[in-house]
């Protein structure tokens, strides 16, 4: 009789131990899908870039620098995929030319009323938006994980099987402060 | 808002715990009165249980149908396909279909068994009425409803009050056809068994506490799927925006009616709000909080 309860209660731990493993492993690829997710809006937003700057060169040719910029920052951007750092970087740098391209266009009239260009615009404006609610999603992935990692008796099990903490998408420190236009 | 939405979950546990309670007590009533209890519980649940349940699998279509909605064509309601899908990309969810009902009055529903066959709908009316932030907010609201998976939850509740019903009604019947006798083993016993008085009450009034307890839960869940809808857009201010808006708004959505009343974002029935106010009668019965509550609710967070 003994042993048939000694067993029974061995049986419960253990299956107990795989539930909770696999339950970190569910919420451990969330956090690596999420943080694809956000890649791929990034790369849709780099696809754009192209037509925009042919459809801005039809109204301002000569406005080479920022154009040049555009297309650099592009270039790098579709390159630095040596590190997850570097290739927020680039993303930022890609931020920071297509701001200045657009602040741009506020002069040129009939750009702005440019079928085509309005349209880009827009969908531009909609991929950061994904773009913005891809972090949102990775964020709440981490927060999860995380918490399920350090959670009584989960950690016991995150310990033994190497789950790491995963860290929060950091905005940097440029993006903090009001970006200034400048025409 | 996290703990918000935890403590609305354990609340709806709590209601459908003593929805089952009462279906209990119900059929043990019967016991008393027909000596059957037990087969007629199981019998009007599983009866219930499978008309409940047919009607959630298809939920999606007869919803749609009945309310006469269109599939949203991509081009003409790009701003709204656009706003679902980043919504769809923050919560996880898979995109819904989107429908669209041409009507005047502001509304909004959502419907599906589960969020890989769901659907949301809104009114032209609300399209045309709000800006981005609440449409948004509005959206984060049907999303969550299909993600809190708030129509099976509907559908356990709308099972428990079919099997009252059901019990109650042919245990009544039952007692009529057997001339006021009490428990059919018992035939020389004098029908003066004083449970027999209590299990009648408990059969007269028990429909009535179910649809209650069924309206509770459908608030419950209304509040929930606020909450849960700020959380998504992170953005407060567009949803209590949006409610304001329709507190302001008296148009009577046409495409309504009782049957479907608990699924729209606010009441389609007009008539139901005299001034705010509403009857203490009134207020047990509805499917969804006043709007005066759900703004202040949201403004706390």
């Amino acid at each position: 009789m003994n042993i048939l309860v000694v067993v029974v209660v061995v049986a419960a731990v253990l299956l107990a131990l795989v539930l909770l493993f696999n339950s970190l492993v569910g919420r451990r690829n969330e956090v690596d899908n999420a943080w694809s997710q956000i890649d791929v809006q990034l790369k849709r937003r780099l696809d754009l870039i192209p037509n925009l700057v042919e459809t801005v060169k039809g109204y301002a040719a000569h406005e080479k620098a920022t154009l040049d910029a555009v297309i650099q920052a592009r270039n790098s951007a579709i390159g630095a995929t040596s590190s997850p750092n570097a290739q927020a970087a680039a993303d930022s740098a890609v931020t920071g030319a297509l701001r200045q391209l657009f602040a741009l266009s506020e002069a040129y009239p009939d750009l702005k009323a440019n079928q085509g260009f309005v349209s880009l615009q827009e969908e531009l404006s909609n991929t950061e938006s994904r773009i913005a609610y891809a972090r949102q999603f990775y964020g709440d992935a981490v927060l999860s994980y995380n918490t399920a990692i350090q959670k009584f008796p989960a950690s016991l099990v995150a310990s033994s099987f190497k789950f790491t903490q995963r860290e929060y998408f950091e905005a940097e420190a440029a993006a903090r402060t009001t970006p200034e236009v400048k025409f | 808002m996290n703990d918000l939405i935890a403590s609305n979950k354990r609340r709806t546990f709590f209601l459908l715990t003593g929805f089952i309670v009462i279906t209990v007590l119900v059929g043990m009533a019967v016991g008393v009165l027909i000596g059957n209890g037990a087969t007629g519980t199981i019998i009007a649940l599983v009866f219930s249980a499978v008309f409940a349940f047919g009607s959630y699998w298809k939920s999606d279509s007869v919803a749609l149908t009945v309310s006469r909605a269109v599939p949203a064509d991509p081009v003409e309601f790009r701003r709204l396909h656009n706003l679902v899908e980043g919504l769809c990309i923050a919560s996880g969810l898979p995109k819904p279909r989107v429908f669209v009902i041409r009507d005047d009055a502001p509304n909004a529903f959502a419907t599906g068994r589960n969020p890989k066959h769901a659907a949301i709908a809104v009114t032209t009316g609300l399209l045309e009425k709000m800006n981005r932030v609440e449409l948004e907010g509005v959206v984060a609201h049907e999303l969550s409803h299909i993600k809190n998976y708030d129509i099976l939850v509907s559908t356990l509740a709308v099972t428990l009050v079919g099997t009252i019903a059901l019990i109650t009604d042919i245990t009544i019947r039952m007692m009529w056809w057997n001339g006021g006798r009490v428990s059919r083993g018992n035939d020389r016993r004098d029908s003066t068994n004083p449970l027999a008085f209590v299990g009648i009450a408990l059969l007269i009034l028990a429909p009535i506490l179910a649809k209650i307890m069924q309206a509770a839960v459908s608030r419950r869940r209304e509040t929930l799927a606020d909450v849960s809808a700020c959380k998504m857009t992170r953005y407060p201010p567009g949803l209590i925006s949006a409610l304001e808006k329709l507190q302001a708004d008296s148009t009577v959505t046409h495409s309504a009616s009782m049957a479907t009343a608990h699924m729209w974002i606010e009441q389609p029935m007009s008539g139901v709000n005299d001034a705010g106010r509403l009857g203490m009668w009134h207020k047990l019965f509805n499917t969804h909080p006043p709007l005066a509550e759900r703004i202040a609710l949201l403004r706390e967070i």
